[in-house]
C-alpha cells in the first residue's frame, strides 16, 4: 500500500471531504496553499490573528448551517479562545434545548520534545475532556488521522482534533479508497496476554518499541490506542485489562487530572475490571511542570519507551 | 545607537548561524532588518521605564541593555542563561533593567504591559512602560481591550507598532482593513502617529515626544513604525517565505544600519570608514565573546528540572 506522512494524510481528510461537502469552509491565520489552490479564497481564507473571534465565529457559521472547520494551528494559541471554546461551542447546543447543530472541526497541534519551550509545547487535552459537549480525536498513525478526521468533519457537534507535532513526518499506509473511522472504537496496536499499555498519540510507537523490547524478556504486551478521547472506547480498555490483568498508561501530557487518570479510573472503578488486576496501574506521564527549553531538562520532562518499560517491568513483578 | 543597532544584527547573525548549525535550538525570530525601532524607542527611555518584547525579540533585549553573555547562554540552553536555560529564545527576560520578556504568544505581552502601566501610575513616580508587538498582533483582542483602558484611565504607555508588513505569510494588506494601524488610535481618542521605522531619528523623536506626554499624565500614545524584516518569519531552513522578491529588494535599499552609517559618514568628523570597521570589529569580538562564554557554562542539571514552578 503507499506510504503517505500524517500531516499529508490530514490534508487529504481535507480535501476529500471539502470536495464532498460544499458548506464546509477553512479558516487559520496561515492559509494551507494546497487547500487555496483547490478551493479559492472564498472557502479557505488566511485570517487576522485572532482565534478568539475565529473560534467564534465557527459556531455562528455552523449554526447556520454550515461546517466550519478551524485551523488553530497550535493548542497553545486556542487559549485565547477560550470563552468562545468553554461557554459558547460545548455547552450551545445543550443550553439552547437542542434546536439546532453544532458541526465544526477545531484542529491543533499538541505534544513537545521540539525544544520550543513552555509556551509552545502543550497536550492539554484533559482541560477540554472536563468539558462536556465536545469531542476530541488524538490520532497516532496517518492512517487513523485521515479516518478520524473525516468522522470529525461530518460529525454535527464540535469536535476538537488534536495532531502531534511528533509524529507530523511519520510515514504510514494510507488506502487510496475512501474510508472512515468511527469514534469511540479503540484500536488495538498490539496484542498481547500479561500487560495493557493504554497510549496515546506519540507514546503509542514508544510503547510499540517497549513491547518488543520486553518481549526479549518474555513479558507479552498488548498496546490500545483509544483514538479519540471522547467518546472513549471504555470496553475496550476494559476487556483488554480483564484479560492480562495489568495496566500501564501511558500519556505526553502531565499526570495531573489528565486523560491518563480517567482511563486509570475507567478500570479501576468498574468491579468486574477490578477483581482481575494483579497489580496497581501505573501511569508514564510527563512531569508536572511547564516544559523547558534546554535539552537536558525537557529530555527528563517527557515519558518514553525506557520509562514504559520499566513501568511494565514494576507491575510484572509486583506481588 | 549605531553600536546598539549593529549588536543586534551582529548578534542575530550568529545566532542564526548556530541555530542552523544546531547549537541553539526550538526556533529562532530574527529582528534584521527592524533595528531602528527598537534601538529607536529605548534610546528614549530610562532604564527603570518597562518594555515588553514579543517572540521576536531579541533587539528589544539589546536595546534595552541586556547582557550579550546571559542572552547567548540562553539560547544555547546553558545554565547561565537569563532563564536558566528554561527560556530559549523566545523567552528572554531580564527584569532588572525593565525587560518583562520576549512573548511566545501574539498579543500576549500588551496586557501584561499595561499592567506595568497601570502599576507605574499607581506608584506616582514617572516612570513610564513601553509595549512592542506587530502588525499581526494589533488585530488580537489584547491590542484592542488594552489601549481603550490605557486611554481611558491615562495610562503612562507608549504602544510601539512594529509594522512589517507581514504576519508569518499573511499580508497585512489581507487582515487590516486601515492602511495605518495608528489610524485606530482614533478610535480610542489617544495620538496615532506614522513613523518610518527605518529612520531612528524619526523613531527617537517621535517616541521622546509620545514618553514625555506619558509622564506628564496625558496618557498613551500610538506609535506605528513602517519597517521590514530581511529573512524569513523564522531560521528553520524550510521556513517558507512568500513575500515578493521585488517588495524583499526594495527594503532591502532601506537598510536602517546602512541608512544611519551613510547619515553619519556625509556629516564630517561623524564616522570615519575606519571608525566604522573598528566598531563592528569590537562588536563581532563581543558577540564571540558571548558565544565563548555560553559554550564554557554548563548545561542546567537535570535535577533542576522541577525548580521554579512555584515561587519559595
Ligand atoms: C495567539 C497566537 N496565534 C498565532 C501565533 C503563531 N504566530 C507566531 S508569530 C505570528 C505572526 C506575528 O505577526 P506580527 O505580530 O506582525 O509579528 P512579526 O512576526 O511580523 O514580527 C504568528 C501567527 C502565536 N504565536 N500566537
Amino acid at each position: 500500500m503507499r506510504q503517505i506522512s500524517y500531516a499529508a494524510a490530514g490534508m487529504e481528510a481535507f480535501i476529500e471531504e471539502m470536495e464532498r461537502d460544499p458548506t464546509t469552509f477553512h479558516l487559520s491565520t496561515d492559509a494551507p496553499p494546497p487547500l487555496v489552490e483547490r478551493f479559492g479564497t472564498s472557502r479557505v481564507r488566511g485570517t487576522p490573528i485572532a482565534e478568539g473571534a475565529l473560534t467564534g465565529m465557527a459556531i455562528g457559521a455552523a449554526g447556520s448551517g454550515f461546517r466550519p472547520i478551524i485551523d488553530w494551528r497550535m493548542v497553545t494559541f486556542s487559549f485565547v479562545a477560550m470563552d468562545q471554546v468553554v461557554n459558547q461551542a460545548s455547552k450551545i447546543h445543550y443550553m439552547f434545548g437542542g434546536q439546532t447543530k453544532f458541526p465544526i472541526l477545531y484542529r491543533c497541534t499538541v505534544g513537545g520534545g521540539l525544544r520550543m519551550a513552555a509556551q509552545h509545547s502543550q497536550s492539554p487535552y484533559s482541560m477540554f475532556m472536563n468539558l462536556a459537549g465536545l469531542k476530541m480525536i488524538l490520532p497516532s498513525t496517518p492512517y487513523d488521522t485521515k479516518g478520524l478526521l473525516k468522522t470529525a468533519i461530518r460529525d454535527n457537534n464540535p469536535v476538537i482534533s488534536f495532531e502531534s507535532t511528533r509524529l507530523l513526518t511519520m510515514m504510514g499506509e494510507v488506502p487510496e479508497e475512501e474510508y472512515t473511522i468511527p469514534f469511540g472504537v479503540a484500536d488495538i496496536k498490539r496484542e498481547g496476554k500479561d500487560v495493557t499499555i493504554v497510549a496515546l498519540a506519540w507514546l503509542v510507537h514508544e510503547a510499540l518499541a517497549a513491547a518488543e523490547t520486553l518481549e526479549a524478556e518474555g513479558i507479552s504486551v498488548e498496546v490500545v490506542d483509544p483514538r479519540t478521547l471522547v467518546p472513549m472506547d471504555t470496553e475496550t480498555i476494559r476487556a483488554s485489562v480483564r484479560k492480562t490483568g495489568r495496566l500501564v498508561v501511558a500519556d505526553e501530557a502531565g499526570p495531573t487530572c489528565g486523560a491518563s487518570a480517567e482511563i486509570a479510573t475507567l478500570v479501576t472503578e468498574d468491579s468486574a475490571t477490578f477483581k482481575c488486576l494483579k497489580a496497581s496501574v501505573r501511569r508514564v506521564c510527563a512531569l508536572q511542570v511547564p516544559i523547558p527549553y534546554s535539552p537536558t531538562l525537557e529530555d527528563v520532562v517527557f515519558p518514553n519507551r525506557e520509562k514504559i518499560a520499566a513501568a511494565v517491568r514494576v507491575v510484572m513483578t509486583e506481588a | 545607537m549605531l553600536r546598539l543597532m549593529q549588536t543586534i544584527r551582529r548578534f542575530e547573525e550568529r545566532a542564526s548561524t548556530d541555530y542552523v548549525a544546531g547549537d541553539i535550538y526550538g526556533t529562532v525570530h530574527c529582528y534584521i532588518g527592524e533595528e531602528a525601532v527598537a534601538v529607536g524607542v529605548c534610546s528614549a527611555l530610562n532604564r527603570d521605564d518597562q518594555i515588553i518584547s514579543t517572540h521576536r525579540g531579541h533587539g528589544h533585549c539589546i536595546a534595552k541593555g541586556a547582557d550579550l553573555n546571559r542572552m547567548m547562554a540562553e539560547l544555547y540552553g546553558r545554565e547561565t542563561g537569563y532563564c536558566k536555560g528554561k527560556g530559549g529564545s523566545m523567552h528572554i527576560a531580564d527584569f532588572d533593567i525593565g525587560m518583562l520578556g520576549a512573548n511566545g504568544i501574539v498579543a500576549g505581552g500588551i496586557s501584561i504591559i499595561t499592567g506595568a502601566g497601570l502599576a507605574a501610575q499607581i506608584e506616582g513616580k514617572g516612570r513610564v512602560a513601553v509595549s512592542f508587538f506587530g502588525d499581526g498582533a494589533s488585530c488580537a483582542g489584547p491590542f484592542h481591550e488594552s489601549l481603550n483602558i490605557a486611554a481611558a484611565w491615562k495610562l503612562p504607555m507608549v504602544y510601539v507598532c512594529e509594522n512589517n508588513l507581514w504576519a508569518v505569510n499573511t499580508a497585512a494588506s489581507t487582515t487590516l482593513a486601515v492602511q495605518d494601524v495608528a489610524a485606530r488610535a482614533a478610535g480610542y481618542g489617544i495620538p496615532g502617529i506614522v513613523v518610518d521605522g527605518n529612520d531612528i531619528f524619526a523613531v527617537h523623536a517621535a517616541t521622546t515626544e509620545a514618553v514625555a506626554r506619558a509622564r506628564a499624565g496625558d496618557g498613551p500614545t500610538l506609535i506605528e513604525c513602517k519597517t521590514y524584516r530581511h529573512r524569513r518569519h523564522t531560521e528553520r531552513p524550510s521556513q517558507p517565505d512568500v513575500r515578493p522578491q521585488a517588495e524583499i529588494d526594495a527594503w532591502m535599499k532601506k537598510d536602517p544600519i546602512d541608512r544611519l552609517v551613510d547619515h553619519l559618514q556625509a556629516q564630517q568628523g561623524q564616522l570615519s570608514v575606519e571608525e566604522w570597521q573598528a566598531m563592528d570589529a569590537e562588536i563581532l569580538q563581543q558577540v564571540e565573546d558571548s558565544v565563548s562564554f555560553a559554550k564554557a557554562s554548563a548545561f542546567p542539571s537535570p535535577d533542576r528540572v522541577t525548580d521554579d514552578v512555584f515561587a519559595a
